[in-house]
């Protein structure tokens, strides 16, 4: 089998392409069903590794500190994200913990630990060991990391709870905000763009990471 | 337009150069371009195995939509929440929360709630009944626009968690002894699984059935009836 360069299927609909050169933020659409094909990398490789940087920070005080608080005829009572998933899991719906587990706590956590593993050899065009294997694995938890839903979630269970108790607002809920918006940024990025990093280095010869196919 | 077309566009329902035709295989993981690789053949690139169309598609997502089906109904009949005040306890299904508070005058919540929970689940299944079943039958009926819901399932499937996310949050806070507990319901799992099905069924299916014809169907049912044992060992439910 050979390779077709500067060529592009469109995973949407099987349309054939060609590969034109994009300007500066400029995406390439398939014609036929709209699915993205490719986008221009422009600076992201470099913006990247600092964004990830930073929502790790933001990720640990989004899980370190409570999240809100409540005051019921003095009575107080407080919960951070792991909290909630113990309580769950101490009532027998130890299913529903897991869920919750894994898509607010593990699954972001894996994909920035992976991003921040990849990008920080690349920044050197090395390819750092398990290449392959972690950029499928951020490829396959993209669909599963759900911050953004939890924070409408939060959102809508400080709006329940005002009604039956007074809410405090705790410094890991504007964490999580800030935290969406940091992973909104970080996560636009494809996977796939991670092996045209390897392939095309900007002005280099001879292909470092390339291996005979 | 910023790709290059090897055939005129402007039609959307105008035949294509489609990969399968032309004999190449693109990697899914890589985006890399092969030609005269063999069905199943690992990528030079990245070395993930190559298929035409995701195997055994429809049948997965066939399995996923009626177990996620099946759930709906518990989803939505047992309670999802039980709050325990001095007062007694109340039972909550998803539809009752939302009844509560639109009678009790937050509309914007009510909204919210019943579009994430209700809506988007519904929506959800019946959108990917409609394009298995048309895939399925190779119709060529709208496909662009049928190309469109799949997109827009896509991006609002993980929205219908936030029942989930309310429902734990408000269990691990709102533990008072004695003068309010709140449970989480046995309706909360069978929802969580009903969201993780529809998810899981839009991932397996191939968008690309949709532009398929019944021909390019049957030559993909054939390639797959060839080479079984291989599928077999090498696709591993995730």
């Amino acid at each position: 089998m050979t390779e077709v360069p500067g060529t592009v299927v469109c995973p949407g609909c099987d349309a054939v392409f060609s590969r034109a050169p994009l300007k500066p933020r400029e995406v390439s659409r398939c014609a036929r069903c709209g699915t993205e094909l490719y986008r221009h990398a422009g600076d992201q490789q470099r913006r990247i590794l600092p964004l990830t940087v930073a929502s790790l920070i933001m990720f640990a005080i989004a899980n370190l500190f409570p999240i809100v608080e409540i005051e019921l005829q003095g009575l107080r009572s407080q919960t951070t994200l792991a909290g909630a998933v113990l309580v769950l899991s101490r009532e027998g719906m130890s299913v529903v913990a897991l869920l919750v587990l894994a898509t607010t706590l593990l699954f972001p956590l894996m994909q920035l630990c992976i991003l921040a593993y990849l990008l920080v050899p690349l920044s050197r065009e090395r390819r750092p060991a398990g290449f392959a294997i972690l950029v499928r694995a951020m490829q396959m938890l993209r669909p599963w990391g759900m911050i953004e839903v939890f924070l409408l979630g939060v959102l809508v269970a400080i709006v329940k709870l005002s009604s039956m108790a007074s809410v405090v607002a705790g410094s890991a809920l504007w964490a999580f905000m800030a935290l969406t918006v940091l992973l909104t940024a970080v996560l636009s990025f494809n996977p796939n763009a991670f092996w045209e990093m390897t392939f095309r280095p900007p002005g280099e010869s001879g292909e470092p990471g390339r291996e005979a196919a | 337009m910023s790709a290059g077309q090897f055939q005129a566009p402007d039609d959307a329902e105008a035949p294509m150069a489609t990969a399968s035709a032309l004999g190449l295989l693109a990697c899914p993981h890589c985006d890399a371009v092969w030609r005269g690789a063999a069905e199943g053949e690992p990528c030079g690139r990245c070395g993930t195995h190559l298929h035409t169309r995701k195997p055994y598609s429809l049948n997965r997502t066939w399995a996923f939509l009626i177990a996620a089906c099946i759930m709906y109904i518990p989803a939505n009949l047992l309670p999802v929440m039980i709050t325990r005040t001095l007062f007694g306890a109340q039972y909550d299904t998803i539809l009752s929360g939302v009844i509560y508070f639109w009678v009790s005058g937050a509309y914007g919540l009510a909204a919210i709630i019943f579009i994430a929970s209700f809506l988007v689940p519904l929506f959800k299944l019946t959108v990917l009944i409609l394009l298995a079943l048309l895939a399925q039958r190779g119709s060529s009926w709208r496909r662009p626009e049928r190309a469109r819901l799949y997109h827009i399932i896509e991006i609002i499937g993980r929205w219908s968690m936030l029942d989930v996310f309310v429902v734990s949050l408000l269990t691990g806070l709102v533990q008072i002894q004695g003068f309010a507990v709140i449970n989480a319901g046995v309706g909360i799992a069978a929802f969580g699984s009903v969201v993780v099905l529809t998810m899981l069924a839009s991932l397996s299916f191939d968008p690309r059935l949709n532009w398929d014809s019944r021909q390019e169907q049957q030559q993909e049912a054939e390639r797959e009836r060839r080479e079984p044992a291989r599928d077999n060992r090498e696709h591993k439910p995730a």
